[in-house]
This record gives C-alpha cells, sequence and structure tokens, in this order.
C-alpha cells in the first residue's frame, strides 16, 4: 500500500513539474511566482477538500455524505456575503481580505457545530435523512445567498463573486499564505489524532468501549472540517463533488480503513485530479471547458452510482 | 468489585431502573437474567458508561465511572453490546486488533500481535483472519466482535446475549471459554442471558431482574426454583433438579 502512495507522490511531482514548465514562453521571474502560486492554490485546495470529505466520511460513519452535499460551501458563500451585505459600503474594501475569510472561517464554524452538531448526534444511524437535510440545507443556504446578493451594490459583489462559483483559473492569491498557514496547523493536527480516528470509524459504542468517547472528537472533527471547507471555498469556490471523487478513488486504490492510509491517498488523488486535469485541459489539450464542470459530471456519477448500489458504509 | 449504589433511571419520563443498589463481587461468572424490558441491557450499558448516569454511582474496582479516565476504564472493562456496531470493511485480525487499543493507542507491539493471534485462536477463528467482516456469517462475526473483547484482556467483561447469533456448538464452545475466563484467569464475567437453563448450568451466580429492580440473586441452585419463574417470569414451568443443577422444563 505503501508503494501505491510513492506511484502516486512521484505521479504528482511529475505533473507539477509540466504544470510549471510547459510551454514556457515567458521570463522565468513572471512565470515562477505566476504559475507557482496557482500550483501552490491547486494543491491546497486538493488537501483541504479530500481530508475534509475523509474526516466528515469518518463521524458520519458513511461512504456517500462529504461536506459539501451537506451544504458546508453554500453555508460559508452565505456567510460571506451576509458579512458583506451587513458591512456594507466601502467599508468591506477597506477592510483586507484576509480579515473577511478570518471572521466568515469563524462563523462558519459555529454554525457546523450548531448545525452538524446537533444533526449528528439525532440523525447519524439515518443515511436518507441525512442526505435529505444536507439537500435541504444546501437549497436553502444558495437561495438566501442568492438572494442577498440581489440586493447587494454590484462593487461589493465583486468580494464575494471570488466565492460563488467553483473555478481553478483564478485562484484568491491574497489568501494563499494565511490558508496554507491553517491548513497545515489543520492537517497536522488530524494527523496527530489519525488512531483515535480510525477507533472512531468502528461505530459509536465500540469507540466508548475502546477508551474514546466519541461525542468530543466528533465536534472537534467538525471545526476541523469547517476550517478546511473554509480554506477551499475561499480560494477556489465551492466543488461539489471533488471529495466525493477523490476519496471513493483513494478507497479503491488504497482499499483500508486506515487514515494513516486513506489521508495521504486521498489528497494525492485530490492534487493529481486538479494539478493534472488543469494541466491537462489547460495546458495540453487547450480546451475551454472549465475543470470543475468535468469533476462535477464526473463526481456527480459516482454520487449516483454509490447511492444506487446503496453503499451502507 | 463492581459496585453499584441507588442507581435509578428513567427515558422520557419511563422508570427504567429503580434504586438498584448491588455488589458483583470479583471473578466468577455471573448471568443477569429476567423477562423481557426489565432493564438488564440499559443496567449493563450504564455500567459500560456507553450511556451518561442519572442518578446513582458506579464503581469499578476504584474507578468511578463518568469520572475516571476513559482509557483507564477500557483497560479494566469491556462490553459486548446486544446489537454491536456494524464495522467498515475490515479484515478479522484487524477488528480483534483493535483491542489492543487501550494499550498502545494504535501503535501496536509484537506482543499485541501475539496477544491477537492468541484471541483468534481461542475463538476457533484463526483461519478467518484475513477475511473481510462484510463476508462473514452473523456468528462468524459474533465470534470476531468476541475475539476483540477477548484480546482487550479487561478484568471485568459484561456480554449482553451474546449467544444469539450462534449456533449450539458455538454456544457451548462460548460459554466454556467464559467459564475458563472466570476460572483460569480470574476475570469478572456478567452475562445477559435468556435461556435460565444455561444461567443454570454455566454461572457461578444469578441476578434476577424485574421492572427495573434486583428481585432475586445468588447460586442458581437457591434462585431458580417455581417461586421465582412464577414471581419474575409470570409462568408456572416445572423444575427438575439433576446433577447438573436445576434444569426449568421450558
Amino acid at each position: 500500500m505503501a508503494r501505491r502512495l510513492w506511484v502516486m507522490a512521484g505521479l504528482l511531482a511529475l505533473f507539477c513539474v509540466l504544470f510549471m514548465t510547459w510551454n514556457a514562453r515567458g521570463p522565468w521571474s513572471f512565470l515562477l511566482p505566476f504559475r507557482g502560486t496557482k500550483l501552490a492554490g491547486l494543491l491546497l485546495v486538493g488537501m483541504s477538500v479530500s481530508t475534509a470529505t475523509l474526516l466528515f466520511q469518518t463521524i458520519t460513519q458513511n461512504r456517500i455524505l462529504t461536506p459539501s452535499i451537506m451544504g458546508f460551501d453554500a453555508l460559508y458563500v452565505f456567510l460571506l456575503t451576509l458579512a458583506v451585505y451587513l458591512l456594507g459600503g466601502m467599508t468591506v474594501v477597506h477592510i483586507p481580505p484576509q480579515v473577511t475569510f478570518l471572521m466568515t472561517a469563524g462563523t462558519l464554524t459555529l454554525a457546523a457545530l450548531l448545525l452538524f452538531g446537533t444533526l449528528l448526534r439525532t440523525t447519524k444511524s439515518d443515511l436518507l435523512r441525512m442526505i435529505l437535510t444536507g439537500i435541504i440545507f444546501g437549497a436553502l443556504f444558495r437561495s438566501l445567498t442568492s438572494f442577498l446578493q440581489r440586493m447587494i451594490d454590484p462593487n461589493e459583489f465583486a468580494v464575494i463573486q471570488v466565492a460563488s462559483f467553483a473555478r481553478f483559473t483564478q485562484i484568491e492569491v491574497v489568501l494563499l499564505a494565511l490558508s496554507a498557514l491553517i491548513t497545515a496547523l489543520v492537517l497536522g493536527r488530524i494527523w496527530l489524532i489519525r488512531n483515535r480516528l480510525d477507533v472512531l470509524a468502528l461505530g459509536r459504542t465500540t469507540a466508548i468501549t475502546l477508551g474514546e468517547p466519541p461525542r468530543r472528537l466528533e465536534l472537534e472533527a467538525l471545526v476541523l472540517i469547517a476550517l478546511l471547507v473554509s480554506v477551499s471555498t475561499a480560494l477556489v469556490g465551492p466543488i461539489a463533488f471533488l471529495g466525493l471523487l477523490v476519496v471513493s478513488i483513494a478507497r479503491l486504490i488504497t482499499p483500508t480503513e486506515a487514515h494513516s492510509i486513506l489521508l495521504p491517498s486521498a489528497a494525492l488523488i485530490a492534487g493529481l485530479t486538479l494539478v493534472g486535469g488543469q494541466f491537462l485541459m489547460e495546458r495540453a489539450f487547450r480546451l475551454s471547458t472549465p475543470l470543475s464542470v468535468v469533476i462535477d459530471l464526473v463526481g456527480g456519477a459516482v454520487f449516483l452510482i454509490l447511492l444506487l448500489k446503496g453503499v451502507r458504509r | 468489585m463492581i459496585r453499584i449504589e441507588n442507581l435509578s433511571y428513567a427515558i422520557e419520563g419511563k422508570e427504567i431502573l429503580r434504586d438498584i443498589t448491588l455488589d458483583v463481587p470479583r471473578s466468577g461468572f455471573t448471568a443477569l437474567i429476567g423477562p423481557n424490558g426489565a432493564g438488564k441491557s440499559t443496567f449493563l450499558s450504564l455500567i459500560a458508561r456507553l450511556e451518561p448516569l442519572q442518578t446513582g454511582s458506579i464503581h469499578i474496582d476504584d474507578l468511578q465511572i463518568g469520572q475516571c479516565s476513559d482509557r483507564d476504564l477500557a483497560q479494566r472493562l469491556s462490553i459486548l453490546p446486544q446489537v454491536p456496531d456494524q464495522p467498515p470493511r475490515l479484515a478479522v485480525r484487524e477488528l480483534v486488533g483493535f483491542g489492543r487499543y487501550p494499550y498502545n493507542r494504535g501503535r501496536p507491539t509484537s506482543d499485541d500481535g501475539a496477544k491477537v493471534d492468541h484471541a483468534l485462536s481461542v475463538l476457533g477463528i484463526t483461519d478467518l483472519a484475513q477475511r473481510s467482516l462484510d463476508t462473514l456469517s452473523g456468528g462468524q462475526r459474533q465470534r470476531a466482535q468476541i475475539a476483540m473483547i477477548f484480546a482487550q484482556d479487561a478484568d471485568y467483561v459484561l456480554l449482553d446475549e451474546p449467544l444469539n447469533n450462534l449456533d449450539l456448538a458455538g454456544t457451548r464452545t462460548l460459554l466454556v471459554i467464559l467459564r475458563n475466563l472466570a476460572e483460569q484467569h480470574g476475570k469478572t464475567v456478567v452475562m445477559v442471558v435468556h435461556d435460565i437453563n444455561i444461567a443454570s448450568r454455566y454461572a457461578d451466580r444469578i441476578i434476577a431482574m424485574k421492572e427495573g429492580r434486583i428481585v432475586r440473586q445468588g447460586a442458581p441452585d437457591e434462585v431458580i426454583d417455581k417461586a421465582l419463574l412464577h414471581d419474575v417470569f409470570a409462568t408456572d414451568a416445572m423444575v427438575l433438579s439433576s446433577d447438573f443443577g436445576q434444569v426449568v422444563l421450558v
């Protein structure tokens, strides 16, 4: 299993080099930072989306739900829009985007604890009800968002636009350093608790018996998920099915329940999908279709297949 | 010793357990019997801290439930719930390996490996070690769960109707294993069981519950009689005395 991880890491490195050097027709002093920030953004997004999804599947004990399907990123966009709407006027322009980002991420964390903390306790065993709740949450947040966006000044709308649509070509570069810091801290914490997550995945009773009471760990995981979702949504916008796609592939390529394998495996596959996909679409084939559309198409199909197959866990 | 003091428990206003005070002595095989809805499972899951206490206190030796560290308790006490969790697609050996988690926190040593192998062989599922849990039959999965508890090597082992999915041979094998745990290894085994004859034949001690109270307790020969069946189970069955203990003619 470790060998497969190394092969994927090698492939990812190869794509990263290609991404940086292919068709380089400008001065390197321009190309390196220009492409470098894009690459860093894609890798960050890949790691945060895959990890958030895996974590969410662990605490909900199923393989179909993801933070996106449950409306996490729709909630992020809504909170951002709400902040812009409430602060109004020119204030938003004067507030550095980092501050807006931190505020929104903080609020998302609280909202996630409130909404999903209670939901997890009451309906965890009921997959259909969870999916239904997620779909309704998502629709609710999205319509609230578009309602607010209609009332917002077009100049202010520019602030939220970046976070509202999925696109990998324009990454919010200002937030890159802060996002990298947050992602590093969150991933570090998750790596420390990887063995505890393995126990949590066994189910509530077993986890208690083995001395790992799930409640606090679940809440902590929700906080970590909310932070990761904030990072990816702020950088490239909501990407509905990327998480589901890469985690499902990771479970195929490295069939294990151990988080110490699944975490890097899913992150590598997400990196490959984003960097490789973006490289092939943008550079090699010069296609005009956005990568997010392809990912959502394939990921959506995976979601349907999983749902129809009735994957219990 | 498990010391239970003034334990009461209610779900949505309905009293499940009423002011139970009880000592379960160290080592030995105790059977918990009683009609459906007597509160046996709730009682057991409170001892195993699966549900939070409402009133009363429970001590496992010096550890108080709800106060002590979860890790310490996990090395002291293990439980097989009536409906075990459906674990994800693990191999049997991986599941059993989790029994060592309270000691190694996910970093198995070679000693842990030996203990897991021992647990697999005691439960007779060594040949299933690499099989995935979702390819097993109910009884095989039950044994894998029990092997995990065996590997956990706790002083107190609680089992809520562990015989449910087992055939006759499996039932007898498990009962012998449990007896062995109590006799040879000095463990304290508490088992909820419906079949009084099994309790009579294998247990050192019987605790009978009815409507959230402990109504009788003691050695099988003292507890099992016509009066018990009439008072606790509200049925009149014959009881025969035999060389192997009391036999209830169901």
